[in-house]
């Protein structure tokens, strides 16, 4: 067997965003996050649920049947049903980790995929602020960035999408936008579900685990040195003495990557 | 034996037109009234440009289904060919905003996105926010869902954490929070009831009472869409009869029911080129066809020269051609 890929070692590092979540909703945005959750689903975290994008969540194919290698089309049994209103009723009560992507990402993990510029006549008209502003109030959420980059890791995004620590921390401190009205102290009330797990590039992986919860250097993949993601990110980064290497792919999970999920290898054009 | 059907008969007991409705001087917009033949049907059956005629300018119009999935874009269409202007869409947006955006009928957008689904960005709509245009009340999505059910529900609001500490509020300054009276004291967003003057929606079946059938896997929030307005339309693949619905799916595919509804509209394949599940899927080609030629002004107009110049009929009959060309090129 080859050895692994960048776009396999970044499968890996998105499936263990999902490690120890238990029954709860994974909702990757993009294909790397997707075939990471599947691989999770399938390996270390068999409880995880998993939608089809529209409205049915499916179940890997039972364990008794004998194994379908090349048909990705296995994990095709539906096991339950989840329309958009019934999405937004989980984002609410919780039961959900989604990964999204980035237009640009700051230090406490404030993300925009809204737009470009100035927001009442943007550069570039990017997603809108979609679900990214109730996910992060509501439940765990990381994020994906296949081109790490300082256009992406910025001082400040242009628009407040999902809401980093920063403004987690002032929620119900100091009004609606945790910088605007005065008297409605309540401590922070409003941000006791907020959590951000892990940022995941095809350089490294972050996290917020610093005390004051700005973005953290976890782990570089192989053939990526420190400088690269230092130099790469437009904002100080917080390099702890070691950095350790980017778990790889054990050979079970390399199997289940290259024969099962992605027999067509689209996973390395998500990187190029 | 011919009957009248107006509006004003079948809204008399629902609320009347609120707010900023502003009649213009188009003779197209001020048809109320036609005039359907035989005895067999019931109220509420009418055509595209019957709807369009209880529409005004200055409206707010909600659009349901999602992004490209289950629009009522026959419905949309008759706007085109129609005189409204200055309409305020709220919207789980997807071509039915770019359409109307790119016509210059809307003045104002409500939405958390606009897009294509297998196209993300929906490239009128990313056009005119690029150029200042039209204005935008950008709202996560789930606000959007909390604003329809609380316009249904005839609430001034409901509580929602999605928004807080996000620029969201920046952008929408109206936007208020409110404290919990109990003993948490928690601060959540306050989100406005999202009231409609007019809702549209498209299902796949319908009875001529109003009696609404989706067969696909997701209802989207069509339901509250009519609930949340003054007068609601549904657009159907087919109009069946009451006791053949049953034919078609399980009784809760019977999403809107006739309470809710003041027009019934057959519109076969009146959501192409959005996904209509399970009488046809999205129409990916002619989507990719619509979003190259959104990219270009004069492939535009000669877009709208090919495909919307003409009513209903013709639309389809040149997305027939089509398909016929794209068919004889593999």
């Amino acid at each position: 067997m080859s050895s692994p890929s960048v776009a396999e070692v970044c499968v890996v590092a998105c499936a263990e965003a999902w490690r120890g979540d238990g029954a709860i909703l994974a909702s990757p945005m993009g294909l790397i996050p997707t075939l990471g959750a599947r691989l999770a689903r399938l390996t270390f975290a068999p409880d995880l649920l998993l939608s089809d994008g529209e409205a049915y969540l499916l179940a890997p194919a039972d364990p008794g049947d004998p194994a379908d290698p090349g048909n990705p089309a296995s994990d095709d049994t539906v096991e339950g049903w989840l329309p958009y209103r019934s999405v937004f009723t989980m984002v609410a009560a919780g039961r959900r980790h989604v990964m999204m992507g980035a237009a640009q990402i700051d230090r406490y993990g404030n993300q925009n995929i809204s737009c470009i510029g100035d927001w009442a006549r943007p550069r570039a008209q990017l997603l809108g602020v979609r679900g990214a502003p109730g996910n992060t109030i509501n439940h765990p959420t990381s994020y994906w960035v296949p081109r790490h980059s300082r256009r992406v890791f910025v001082e400040r995004v242009d628009m407040v999408c999902g809401i980093g620590y920063d403004r987690a921390a002032r929620v119900g401190a100091h009004g609606i936008d945790g910088h605007g009205v005065d008297g409605l102290s309540i401590d922070g009330h409003g941000a006791q579900f907020h959590e951000l797990r892990v940022v995941v590039t095809n350089l490294a992986v972050l996290d917020f685990q610093t005390p004051e919860h700005t973005m953290r250097l976890r782990s570089v993949h192989p053939g990526t040195s420190v400088p690269d993601v230092v130099v790469g990110t437009g904002f100080p980064l917080v390099v702890p003495e070691e950095v350790p290497e980017t778990r790889l792919p054990t050979p079970e999970e390399l199997e289940l990557i290259r024969d099962r999920l992605d027999p067509n290898g689209r996973r390395e054009r998500e990187l190029a | 034996m011919t009957v009248p059907v107006t509006g004003n008969v079948s809204v008399t007991s629902k609320a009347n037109v609120t707010g900023n409705a502003g009649v213009t001087g188009n003779a197209s917009v001020t048809s109320g009234a036609v005039v359907t033949s035989g005895a067999k049907l019931a109220g509420k059956v009418m055509s595209p440009d019957d709807v369009v005629g209880q529409l005004r300018s200055g409206m707010t119009i909600g659009i349901g289904g999602w992004g490209s999935r289950r629009k009522p874009m026959a419905l949309v269409r008759a706007i085109l060919r129609s005189g409204l202007t200055d309409l305020t869409i709220v919207s789980y947006g997807g071509p039915d905003v770019g359409l109307l955006v790119s016509a210059g009928r809307v003045r104002r957008v409500v939405c958390g996105f606009v897009s294509l689904d297998t196209i993300a960005l929906e490239p009128h709509f990313r056009l005119a926010r690029q150029s200042g245009t039209i204005e935008l009340t950008e709202l996560d999505e789930g606000m959007l869902h909390w604003g329809l059910l609380a316009a249904a529900h005839r609430l001034p609001f409901l509580p929602i954490r999605a928004g807080l500490g996000s620029d969201v509020p920046r952008v929408n300054p109206e936007l208020l929070t409110v404290r919990s009276p109990y003993a948490d004291g928690e601060e959540l967003v306050a989100m406005p009831a999202l009231r409609l003057d007019a809702a549209l929606v498209h299902v796949n079946r319908a009875d001529e009472r109003g009696n609404g059938q989706y067969l696909g896997p997701d209802p989207y929030f069509d339901d509250l869409f009519c609930l949340a307005a003054a007068r609601a339309f549904v657009s159907c693949e087919r109009i069946a009869s009451t006791a053949s619905l049953l034919e078609s799916g399980p009784p809760q595919s019977l999403l809107i029911n006739r309470a809710m509804v003041d027009g019934v509209i057959e519109a076969p394949r009146g959501a192409h080129f959005t996904s209509c599940v399970p009488d046809y899927g999205r129409d990916e080609a002619f989507q990719a066809h619509y979003a190259a030629a959104a990219a270009d002004p004069d492939v535009w107009s000669r877009f709208t020269a090919e495909y919307l110049a003409g009513d209903e009929a013709s639309y389809q009959q040149a997305v027939q051609r089509f398909t016929e060309r794209q068919a004889a090129r593999v």
